[in-house]
C-alpha cells in the first residue's frame, strides 16, 4: 500500500510538470510581447525594457523556463502586477475561506445525499423514491445564487439567526466561523446533494440486483445489514468518484457563492485577476487548481483500493 | 415413512399483485422428505427457479408474488409468514445455494466473515466459538488451508472453492431443507463431480432434505432420489429416479430425455481425402501483463497447439475452463494475435499478416459465439446483421439482403425474419441467426465457440442437427469448441483434448472418447455426469451393451 502511494505520488510529478510548462507558455506564447501585455497600453519604452529584464524575457525560452520553475519550487510565484504583493501571500490569505466552504459543503452533501440515495434505492418505485428524485431535479435546476439569496432573505434578514455575509477565520473562534459559513455551505451543497443522491441511488439499484445481495437475504440477516454491509460498500466506488470530482469542481466553482456572500476567497481572487489581466496571479491559480485536482484524484484512487480488494495496481 | 420437510401444495405464482395476472407457476405440488433429494428438472422458463425463490420468500417484491396454494416447511406455512419470521427461518431451517458462485459472494468482504454473518444473525455464540464452528464447517466442505481461505476475498478463490464456501454458509446451522439452484452448472465437470459428491455426503451426515434444481439430465441421474419434471409453470410428472429414466409416462419427458446427447460417439464417418482447409502449427499465445513499475507477469494461454482440419469435417476442441480452447479458436480467427506458431487457412499463412492484408482472408473463416443473447447487436435488424459482412466485401445491398433471406430459410427461420430485431427471437432462434450471419460470407471454416452451451437440450439437439445438415450441404469445415463431452461425441469427427494450454490427446472421436489413453481424458470422461445412462434409449449404458452383445 505504502509502495503504491509512493509510486502514485511520483507518477503525479510529470503531470504537474506538463501543467507548469503550459502555464509558463501561456504568457510567453500569447501573441504579442508579454512585456507589452503586462505593461498595458500606455507604457513607455523604458518601462517595457525594465519589465523585460525583470522577467528575464531577453534570455532563451528554455533558460526562462528553468529559472521560472526554480523560483516556483522555492515558493516564489512572482509578484502581482496590480497590488505588487507576492502572489504566494495573496493566495495564502484567500485560501482558507474557499477550502473551508468546499470542505463543509462536501461533508454536508455526503451526510445528506448518501442516506437519501440509499433510501430511494431501497424503496425503489415508491413515493419516497419519487420524492427524493424530485428534490434532486430541483437541486439541479435552481442556480446557486437563487438558493443563496433565498437563504439570506429567510435566515439572515427575516429571522436574523446569522449574519448576512462575510467570513471569519476559524482562529477567531468556532461560533463566528460557523454562523458565517453555514448559509454558503447550504446554498452550495444543494446541487451536490442532488448529484450525489442520484449517483448513490443509481449505484445502489445496480448492486441490489446482484447475486450476492440475494445471497445476503437468503442468510436471513436484516434489511439494514443487507443495505449497509453488502450493497452500499459495493456501490461506493462510483459514488466516491462523484464526490471526489465534485470536490475538485467545488474549488473552482465557489466564485458565485463567494460573490453572493461577500467572502474573500480564491474564487473572487481569480475573477479579479482575470479582469485585471494580472498574469502572475492567473498562473498561480491554474497551478493551484491543477494541484488540487491531482491530489484529489490520488485520494480517490487510494479510496478505491481501500474499498474494493479486487482493485490493485 | 420419513417426515415431509417441504410440502408445496397447488402453488400459484403470478405476475404483479392483481389476482388475474399471468401465472408463472400454475398449481404445482411437490413434497421433499428428510434425507431425500428431489430433482426439479425443466428447460429455461419452466418456473423451477421461481418455485425455489418462492419457498425462500426471495421473490422480487411487486413483480412476482404467490396468489394461491400453500408452502409448508416442517408443517409451518411460509406464504403467510411475516418477513421477520422468514428471516428467522432462512439459514436455520432452510438454506439456498445458487448457480453462479462467481457472483454469489460479496466481492468486498472476506469469505470467513460472510459465513460469520449467518452465525451472528442467528446464534448467541461468542467470536471464538463462531470461528471454530466456521473452520469446522469449512473442513467439512473439504476446503484446503481453511485458516488462509477464511481470511481470503472471493476473487482469490476458484469457482469450485467459492461454491464450497456457499455450501458451508448454507449448511453451517444445519437447516432441514437445502435448496440448490443449478449449483454445478457454472462449474467444470471434474469440479461438478466433487461438489455433487459433497452435497450427497453432507446430506447423508446431516439428514437434510435437498431440493435440487437442474436442467442437466446427467446430474439428475447422479444425485436424484426422485424427479419432478416441470414445463411452463406446470408439473409434467413426478416419480422415483429409475422409473422416470426408464419409463417416462409423459411425451414431454420422453422428448427431453431423447434430446440428451449420448456420450457414445456417433458412428465414424469415412476418412476423406478432401483438401486441408485449416492448419495450426505450434500455435502459442502468451499474455504478458506489463506494469509501469516492477516486473510483469506471464500467462501461457496456449502452448504449441497443432491441429489440422479437412473440408467437410468437424474437429472438436474439448477442455475445461482455462484450458486455452477459446484462446486457440480466437487466435485461429485472428481476433487475437498469436505470439508464436502459424495458422494456414486454405493454404495461405495468415498468422503474420497485418490487419489490412488479413482482410480478404477474413471471409473464409467465420465464428459463432456462445451467448446468442449478447452476440447480436440489439439495435440492428437481423437482416442487416447478416448482410453487413457481404456488403463489406463489395456485394450490393439488395443482393446481400436477398442472400440473407435465403440463409434464414437455410437455418430454418422464415425469410421475412430479416426485418425483425434479435429480441423478438428465442435463444435457439438467435443462435440460428448467428449461424446464418457466419455463413453469409461463404466461409471455408466455421468456428463454433461453445455455440450450443447456452441452449436447452431440446434446442441444442436442433442446432446440432442444423450444423450437421449445413455441413453436408455446403461441405464446410467446422472447428467446434466445447466443454461438453456429450456434444463433442455427437458432432465431431476428430477431437483434441486440451488442458492448461496444451494438447493432451488428439485423434478420431470414437478412439479418444471410448478408449482414452491419457489420464486427464479418462478423468474428464469419468466425471461426466450420468455417464452410466443411455438417456435416449431409456436404459443404463450397461444394459445397452448387454443387449447389443
Amino acid at each position: 500500500m505504502l509502495g503504491y502511494l509512493v509510486r502514485r505520488i511520483f507518477a503525479a510529478v510529470p503531470v504537474m510538470g506538463v501543467v507548469a510548462l503550459f502555464v509558463f507558455l501561456l504568457l510567453r506564447l500569447t501573441p504579442g510581447d508579454p512585456a507589452a501585455i503586462l505593461a498595458g497600453d500606455n507604457a513607455t519604452p523604458e518601462r517595457l525594457e525594465r519589465i523585460r529584464t525583470s522577467l528575464g524575457l531577453n534570455e532563451p525560452l528554455i533558460v526562462q523556463f528553468i529559472t521560472w520553475v526554480n523560483k516556483l519550487l522555492h515558493g516564489d510565484l512572482g509578484t502581482s502586477l496590480i497590488s505588487n504583493l507576492p502572489v504566494m501571500k495573496m493566495i495564502g490569505q484567500r485560501v482558507e475561506p474557499s477550502i473551508s466552504i468546499a470542505l463543509s459543503t462536501i461533508i454536508l452533501a455526503v451526510v445528506v445525499a448518501v442516506p437519501l440515495g440509499v433510501i430511494a434505492a431501497w424503496k425503489h418505485g415508491t413515493w419516497i423514491d419519487r420524492f427524493v428524485m424530485g428534490l434532486s431535479v430541483l437541486g439541479f435546476s435552481v442556480p446557486v445564487f437563487v438558493v443563496g439569496y433565498i437563504l439570506i432573505e429567510i435566515f439572515a434578514i427575516d429571522l436574523r439567526w446569522v449574519p448576512v455575509q462575510g467570513f471569519k477565520s476559524i482562529s477567531a473562534g468556532f461560533g463566528p466561523f460557523f454562523e458565517r459559513i453555514i448559509l454558503p455551505t447550504c446554498a452550495l451543497s444543494f446541487i451536490y446533494i442532488a448529484l450525489i443522491a442520484r449517483m448513490t441511488r443509481a449505484a445502489m439499484l445496480d448492486v441490489l440486483g446482484e447475486d450476492y445481495v440475494r445471497t445476503a437475504r437468503a442468510k436471513g440477516i436484516s434489511e439494514v445489514a443487507v443495505m449497509m454491509r453488502h450493497a452500499l460498500r459495493n456501490a461506493a466506488v462510483p459514488v466516491i468518484t462523484v464526490i471526489g470530482t465534485g470536490f475538485a469542481l467545488l474549488i473552482s466553482g465557489v466564485v458565485v457563492t463567494e460573490s453572493v456572500f461577500n467572502i474573500p476567497g480564491i474564487g473572487r481572487l481569480t475573477v479579479d485577476a482575470v479582469l485585471a489581466r494580472d498574469y502572475p496571479v492567473i498562473q498561480a491559480m491554474i497551478l493551484l487548481t491543477s494541484l488540487i485536482y491531482v491530489v484529489v484524484n490520488l485520494l480517490i484512487d487510494v479510496a478505491y483500493t481501500l474499498l474494493d480488494p479486487r482493485i490493485r495496481y | 415413512m420419513t417426515n415431509t420437510v417441504l410440502d408445496i401444495n397447488n402453488l400459484v405464482v403470478a405476475v404483479g399483485k392483481k389476482p388475474n395476472g399471468q401465472k408463472i407457476i400454475d398449481g404445482i405440488s411437490i413434497q421433499v422428505r428428510e434425507r431425500e433429494t428431489l430433482c426439479l428438472v425443466g428447460e429455461s422458463g419452466s418456473g423451477k427457479s421461481v418455485t425455489s425463490l418462492t419457498v425462500m420468500g426471495l421473490l422480487q417484491k411487486g413483480s412476482l408474488g404467490p396468489t394461491g396454494g400453500s408452502v409448508k416447511l416442517v408443517g409451518e406455512e411460509l406464504l403467510t409468514a411475516t418477513d421477520r419470521r422468514l428471516r428467522q427461518l432462512r439459514a436455520t431451517q432452510m438454506a439456498m445455494i445458487f448457480q453462479e458462485p462467481m457472483t454469489a459472494l460479496n466481492p468486498v468482504v472476506p469469505v470467513g466473515r460472510q459465513i460469520d454473518e449467518v452465525l451472528r444473525a442467528h446464534t448467541d455464540l461468542d467470536a471464538r466459538a463462531r470461528r471454530k464452528r466456521i473452520l469446522d464447517m469449512m473442513e467439512q466442505v473439504r476446503l484446503p488451508q481453511v485458516e488462509r481461505i477464511f481470511a481470503s476475498y472471493p476473487h482469490r478463490l476458484s469457482g469450485g472453492q467459492r461454491q464450497r464456501i456457499m455450501i458451508a454458509m448454507a449448511l453451517v446451522l444445519e437447516p432441514k431443507l437445502l435448496i440448490a439452484d443449478e449449483p454445478t452448472t457454472a462449474l467444470d465437470v471434474t469440479t461438478q463431480k466433487q461438489i455433487l459428491t459433497l452435497i450427497r455426503d453432507l446430506q447423508r451426515d446431516h439428514g437434510t432434505a435437498v431440493l435440487f434444481i437442474t436442467h442437466d439430465m446427467g446430474v439428475v441421474a447422479e444425485i436424484a432420489d426422485r424427479v419432478a419434471v416441470m414445463r411452463q409453470g406446470r408439473l409434467v410428472e413426478t416419480g422415483p429416479l429409475d422409473s422416470i429414466l426408464r419409463n417416462p409416462t409423459m411425451e414431454y419427458t420422453r422428448n427431453l430425455l431423447a434430446s440428451v446427447p449420448s456420450l457414445v460417439p456417433r458412428p465414424a464417418r469415412e476418412e476423406t481425402k478432401e483438401p486441408v482447409v485449416l492448419e495450426a502449427n505450434d500455435l502459442g499465445k502468451v499474455y504478458r501483463e506489463r506494469s509501469f513499475f516492477g516486473k510483469g507477469r506471464e500467462v501461457v494461454a496456449a502452448d504449441r497447439v497443432t491441429l489440422t482440419l479437412r473440408k467437410g469435417r468437424t474437429l472438436g476442441i474439448v477442455g475445461e475452463s482455462g484450458s486455452g480452447k477459446s484462446t486457440v479458436a480466437r487466435c485461429i480467427v485472428r481476433l487475437i494475435d498469436p505470439t508464436s506458431g502459424g495458422v494456414r487457412l486454405a493454404g495461405r499463412e495468415i498468422s503474420d499478416l497485418s490487419r489490412r492484408l488479413l482482410q480478404p482472408h477474413r471471409q473464409k473463416i467465420q465464428i459463432v459465439f456462445q451467448d446468442p443473447y449478447r452476440s447480436l447487436n440489439p439495435r440492428v435488424t437481423v437482416g442487416e446483421s447478416i448482410a453487413e459482412g457481404p456488403i463489406n466485401y463489395g456485394v450490393s445491398r439488395n443482393d446481400a439482403l436477398k442472400r440473407a433471406r435465403e440463409l434464414l430459410e437455410l437455418v430454418g427461420l422464415p425469410a421475412d425474419a430479416v426485418s425483425r430485431y434479435p429480441h423478438q427471437f428465442s435463444g435457439g432462434q438467435r443462435q440460428r441467426i448467428a449461424i446464418a450471419r457466419a455463413l453469409a460470407l461463404d466461409p471455408d471454416v466455421l468456428v463454433a465457440d461453445e455455440a450450443v452451451s447456452a441452449l436447452d437440450v431440446s434446442v441444442q439437439a436442433q442446432v446440432l442437427e442444423l450444423l450437421d445438415e449445413i455441413q453436408k450441404r455446403l461441405g464446410i469445415a467446422i472447428l467446434f469448441i466445447t466443454h461438453d463431452l456429450r456434444v463433442a461425441a455427437q458432432i465431431c469427427d476428430e477431437v483434441v483434448v486440451m488442458q492448461h494450454g496444451r494438447v493432451v490427446e488428439q485423434g478420431p472421436a470414437g478412439e479418444v472418447l471410448m478408449h482414452p489413453r491419457e489420464a486427464y481424458t479418462k478423468s474428464l470422461l469419468d466425471a461426466a455426469p450420468g455417464r452410466g445412462w443411455d438417456f435416449a434409449n431409456f436404459r443404463p449404458v450397461a444394459d445397452g451393451v448387454a443387449a447389443s452383445a
